[in-house]
């Protein structure tokens, strides 16, 4: 089982195909879960503080706004656990949306900058392509499986 | 028991910058409740479309849409509150796009912040009880005149200012520096008083604005405690005789400055802020002393300078006066580094805040900074329109305060 980080992190559909596939999916929904649980901290809507954005200057620099860098902290751990990743591009708002386009742009960059196996599609817009999405999504795990036999 | 206001917000990253729950406090501390316009996620991008504004963000075409709802009709709401992280370009056009097209559809009131993770609910607060004021009491701020006795009381971060009224006409004033913010209230009053030849006890109703508003409120029971935005719009519009119709007032204070669109002498939009104290009445205190003159004297030496032949930069008020302190060493003549203040302080206000406004002719300069001619005449020469500076501009909190506070007279007496 290889731990694969999803994106948008927060793609439901995404961390299911990958869970069905046999892997370990790293969403943002599990940081989300591990923060409100948080005991002594009230911050909602998802216990975000002033302190995460400050944590984000681990990826940029403090004239970036803090939506990107709070957004960067809550992925830090995702990226840091990451053995594999796949990235959707112009997916649809209900699979998956982390909000901002810059935080986007710096998210795959730091994600491609990672020396791990790594899978890029673009969101399907009809039935044909949906089931070429899940077929390269099925095939991607499918590899990372007998990758990781090998390794074992 | 009084109705919430219900104010829309319009956010992007706020959650994700750990400020949400400071404006949620913001917001419940003016007895006021957020709510979000929900939208269809499938018609983000028809909304969008059809709005105009190509913008990459997800969260950014959430705001559109739900501002698009908003003007629709279908989210009821009585004002909007838009936010956006400072520092991002995109969210900057929508969110500035966003305010005036809201305000011009909905003639809701709104207002813009762009935040970072420092952010307190205390930076907010005067803007959401001007926001909630504008939702609430349109009734009392329709007030054109003043009538009975009354008094304004305006704590400002420099200066505390005082002002009676009796039938719509100004009998007396006072005017201190502000050390302890009772103390120097209760001086104000007292110098106004004696010059209007009342007694406290004849004041038949006191309106207090400004920083100290609340302290020096509750502790004079005040009958009208305001912030310094509505009160400020009123008291400039009512001062330059230019109730009714569009006007833009400006107010360079001592910590900071406003920018109020105002519409029949209502707040419609405004911006609050001052990124440096370099754009604030202290940089021209500050370079006054330097220059060895009385303030009073730093808007006519302004006059006759030259803002050209100094290169200030007051976008920082440490390097404002290293420049200030340079060109005096290099030769300046007073003249010139005091016009190239005033130029510099009025460039970074028209730069920082003007931009987001739609600057209306008559544009009001209120505050004690518009009795500084070359400050005036440096943002005549930015905005390109002439500038009214009204009779007691400097007390302008301390007038709209009384005469809004004449509202509850009648108040009392209906109710007697």
């Amino acid at each position: 089982m290889v731990k694969i980080l999803v994106y948008p992190s927060n793609s439901l559909i995404l961390a299911d195909l990958v869970a069905r596939f046999g892997h370990e999916p790293l969403t943002m929904m599990r940081v989300i879960r591990r923060k409100i649980k948080e005991v002594g901290i009230d911050s909602p809507p998802i216990n975000v503080t002033p302190e995460d954005p400050k944590r984000g200057l681990k990826y940029a620099a403090v004239d970036v706004p803090s939506g990107v860098r709070g957004r960067m902290a809550l992925l830090d751990p995702l990226i840091e656990e990451a053995e594999a990743a796949i990235i959707v591009h112009e997916a649809d708002y209900s699979f998956g949306c982390m909000g901002c386009a810059r935080t986007n742009e710096l998210a795959k960059y730091v994600i491609r900058n990672k020396d791990i196996p790594r899978l890029e599609l673009v969101y399907p817009t009809n039935d044909d392509e949906a089931r070429e999405f899940v077929r390269k999504i099925r095939d991607f795990c499918k590899s990372l499986t007998s990758t990781a036999e090998v390794t074992a | 028991m009084t109705r919430k206001i219900r104010i829309a917000h319009l956010s992007c990253g706020s959650e994700y910058s750990g400020v949400q729950k400071e404006i949620q406090d913001a917001v419940e501390a003016v007895n006021a409740e957020i709510v979000f316009p929900e939208v269809d996620t499938e018609d983000i991008k028809d909304a969008v479309k059809e709005w105009g504004l190509e913008v990459a963000s997800p969260d950014l075409q959430l705001m559109i849409a739900r501002a698009k709802s908003i003007v629709d009709g279908s989210s009821p709401v009585d004002a909007v509150f838009i936010s956006t992280c400072f520092r991002c370009a995109e969210a900057a056009i929508t969110r500035s796009e966003l305010r005036r097209y809201i305000h011009e559809r909905a003639h809701l009131p709104v207002i813009s912040y762009s935040f970072t993770e420092r952010t307190t609910a205390g930076t907010l607060l005067t803007r959401m009880e001007a926001l909630v004021t504008t939702a609430l009491r349109r009734t009392l701020l329709a007030r054109e005149k003043q009538t009975g006795l009354t008094a304004g009381i305006d704590s400002g971060s420099t200066t505390t200012k005082a002002v009676i009224m009796r039938d719509n006409e100004i009998i007396g004033v006072g005017w201190v520096e502000t050390t302890e913010v009772l103390k120097s209230a209760e001086s104000a009053y007292t110098t106004a008083l004696t010059m209007a030849g009342v007694d406290k006890s004849e004041i038949q109703a006191l309106g207090t604005t400004g920083y100290g508003r609340l302290l020096i409120g509750e502790a004079m029971k005040a009958e009208l405690i305001q912030e310094e935005l509505t009160v400020n719009s009123k008291g400039a519009v009512y001062l330059a005789e230019k109730q009714k119709g569009p006007a833009t007032v400006i107010d360079i204070g001592g910590m900071d400055n406003k920018a109020i669109a105002v519409i029949d002498g209502i707040p419609g939009s405004f911006t609050m802020g001052g990124i440096c104290a370099g754009a604030s009445g202290r940089f021209l205190d500050m370079t006054a002393r330097r220059l060895g003159v009385d303030i009073s004297e730093l808007g006519p030496l302004a006059s006759k300078g030259d803002h050209n032949r100094v290169t200030m930069n007051s976008y920082c008020y440490v390097f404002g006066t290293q420049s200030l302190v340079n060109a005096l060493s290099l030769g300046a003549t007073k003249e010139d580094v005091a016009s190239a203040a005033c130029y510099s302080v009025a460039e970074q206000v028209y730069e920082q805040q003007l931009q987001e406004l739609e600057i209306v002719a008559p544009v009001i300069m209120v505050g004690g900074t518009s009795l500084i001619s070359g400050l005036v005449e440096a943002m005549q020469d930015l905005l390109r329109v002439s500038v009214i500076v009204p009779r007691y501009s400097q007390y302008i909190g301390a007038v709209g305060a009384a005469l809004l506070a004449s509202g509850f007279i009648n108040e009392q007496q209906e109710k007697a």
